[in-house]
């Protein structure tokens, strides 16, 4: 899908993929909007793309909050245009450190489901419309491979994810045919603030830069038309599609006579 | 007639009344129905502004307190606004006491939202012609600063027979996208997507246009009786497109809404007949003299003698049977006003 001259909305944008996500959207020349709840720390993220001479904008709100949820869709639609491209980055862990479900307290579930499942849920409902009516647009779910393995202490994320993913083949089997595409992209572990409060002993130098898992999702997005709507794929493994073999008639085309 | 008070939830129940003007007949349906009157070649062309949280509380220097309608951005990022005088919606706005006095140059401070150590001004630039209460606005802040103050700030514009406050999702179509409307483009409200993509496989097309839907009422009769005012819209390609190709297949262009109505009908006379793309506003005034040259007919709410929404139906259809239909509907027990009832009106639709 092009993303040049598009609009881009992506939650969870003042800090770690999501900040990475709008600095190569809008290195593509992207319309960027960057959705997250700090104020400060998102005018930061904001100053430096606009730095660089790209188009973003902030509008501080919580996606886990339902009233929120038109007011990122009209200040975002109104500071970008229509939203083409929809990125659901922003998630939490929930109480860390990470704890046993035996321990969850179910309010702490309920919120992590809020901001992981329902937030999503919520945000593409207020805008996929739009994209229907438009023939065109792109939701992507960012998830965790704690969606497909019950690792123990994870149990509110990994259920919000798991959950998250399967949203994802909903939509893209409601969506199909319409033109709007949606797709649930795990970018693996990466050098953030989020996976810090998760697994304080992890060795900084196994785990990836955002910066590069942005350039990766980036070309997912880039592919986006080639990979079949409601797809959940793995950033680090995905290899963009070869280009088709051209059809012998393409390659010869008719003499004008 | 009797008002549809709060948002139902079974909007495909909703009811919809059918009117053809061809046929001079008229019957029941439900709004889950409206696939089954339409047919392929057909166009079903919606509004798709999101509508704004309008209704800001502020107050003058002087301390009065006034509320701020807001009716969307004009040029040089000013903002075109209309201000009632002390009290909420739950007063009948001809109720409202009138505002202060708002002479250009006064300052208006908005009420702070909790999370938000500045207060929100605005200075008036300009005061209308038409009324005291019209203002132009220049805000203390632009861009993203103004988006969130103002989404912080306002809450949708609602009338007094409306039950309780509404929420800004209950004010949005299926499919909203830029906050342009003042008032929610209300036709569109009980389409579900079940409904749209259902028309779409029975081979009705789908287009938008984006139309900055206004007041319907301030309750000062010199602005009152000057709506709508001149409204900013935009109609893409895609749209000129799929009238086109309407056309072609002798398909009927149905707008969904009289701000659809007033959009296509209005860039068709800027451009002599001619529907083109772009941008542009417009003061169109449409009643029963005004031949429409891109729209067949219309799906809208149910609109009573004395609106001038009766008047731009008059377009579509003669006045006795739109009356006879009026009558119908009040005995059936239909409901009135932006959550109410539904009524398509469109010739062979029957």
């Amino acid at each position: 899908m092009q993303i040049e001259g598009r609009s881009a909305l992506v939650t969870g944008g003042s800090r770690g993929l999501g900040a990475a996500l709008g600095r190569a959207l809008a290195r593509e020349g992207a319309r960027v909007v960057l959705i997250a709840r700090g104020a400060a720390e998102l005018a930061r993220v904001v100053d430096e793309i606009r730095a660089e001479g790209g188009d973003a904008h902030g509008f501080a709100a919580d996606v886990g909050a339902k009233e929120d949820i038109h007011r990122i869709a009209g200040a975002a639609s109104a500071l970008a245009g229509p939203i083409d491209i929809l990125v659901h980055n922003a998630s939490t862990l929930g109480p860390t450190p990470l704890r046993l479900l035996l321990d969850t307290e179910c309010e702490d579930l309920g919120q992590v489901l809020d901001v992981n499942l329902l937030g999503p849920f919520r945000l593409t409902r207020a805008i996929v419309g739009g994209m229907v009516l438009r023939g065109r647009g792109l939701v992507l779910q960012v998830t965790s491979d704690a969606s497909v393995n019950g690792y123990p202490t994870w149990g509110a994320y990994g259920v919000s994810k798991a959950a998250l993913d399967h949203l994802g083949r909903i939509w893209g089997a409601e969506l199909d045919g319409t033109g709007v595409r949606v797709l649930t992209a795990d970018p693996g572990e990466m050098r953030t603030a989020m996976h810090a409060a998760a697994m304080p002993d992890a060795d900084p130098a196994t785990l990836a830069d955002p910066d590069a898992v942005a350039r990766r999702l980036v070309a997912i997005i880039h592919a986006a038309e080639a990979i079949p709507t409601g797809t959940r794929l793995e950033a680090a493994r995905w290899t963009p599609p070869r280009p088709q073999p051209m059809a012998v008639g393409a390659a010869f085309p008719a003499v004008r006579r | 007639m009797k008002t549809a008070a709060w948002p139902r939830e079974q909007t495909e129940a909703e009811r919809l009344l059918v009117v053809d003007p061809a046929a001079g007949k008229m019957a029941d349906f439900a709004v889950g129905d409206l696939p089954s009157r339409l047919r392929a070649g057909d166009l079903l062309v919606v509004n798709d502004a999101a509508t704004l949280p309008a209704s800001l509380q502020a107050h003058a220097t002087d301390g009065a307190p006034v509320e701020v309608r807001l009716l969307g951005p004009a040029d040089e990022g000013q903002w075109a606004a209309a201000v009632l005088g002390a009290g909420n919606w739950r007063w009948r706005t001809e109720d409202r006491p009138a505002p202060p006095s708002l002479p250009v140059g006064s300052t208006l401070t908005f009420r702070a939202a909790s999370d938000d150590a500045e207060p929100l001004r605005a200075t008036v630039v300009a005061v209308s012609e038409v009324s005291p209460r019209l203002l132009r606005l220049a805000f203390d802040r632009q861009g993203d600063a103004l988006w969130s103050a103002v989404y912080r700030r306002g809450r949708p514009v609602q009338y007094s027979y409306v039950r309780a406050p509404l929420a800004l999702w209950h004010v949005q179509t299926a499919y909203a996208s830029r906050p342009w409307a003042a008032e929610a483009p209300s036709a569109g409200r009980p389409l579900t997507w079940r409904v749209l993509l259902e028309a779409r496989r029975r081979g009705i097309a789908l287009a938008a246009v984006t139309h900055a839907a206004g007041l319907s009422s301030t309750g000062e009769p010199a602005l009152d009786a000057a709506l709508p005012l001149p409204e900013r819209f935009d109609i893409p390609e895609e749209t000129v497109a799929a009238v086109r190709r309407a056309r072609a297949a002798r398909g009927r262009v149905v707008a969904v809404g009289t701000t659809v109505v007033r959009a296509l009908e209005g860039a068709a006379e800027a451009g002599g007949g001619d529907l083109r793309a772009g941008e542009g506003r417009t003061g169109l005034r449409i009643d029963r003299a005004f031949r429409p040259r891109i729209v067949d007919g219309l799906l809208t709410g149910v609109h009573q003698p004395g609106e001038s929404h009766f008047d731009l139906l008059q377009a579509f259809a003669p006045e006795p049977l739109l009356r006879r239909a009026l009558a119908h509907a009040e005995q059936e027990g239909y409901l009135a006003h932006e959550f109410g009832d539904s009524c398509l009106i469109l010739p062979r639709s029957l």
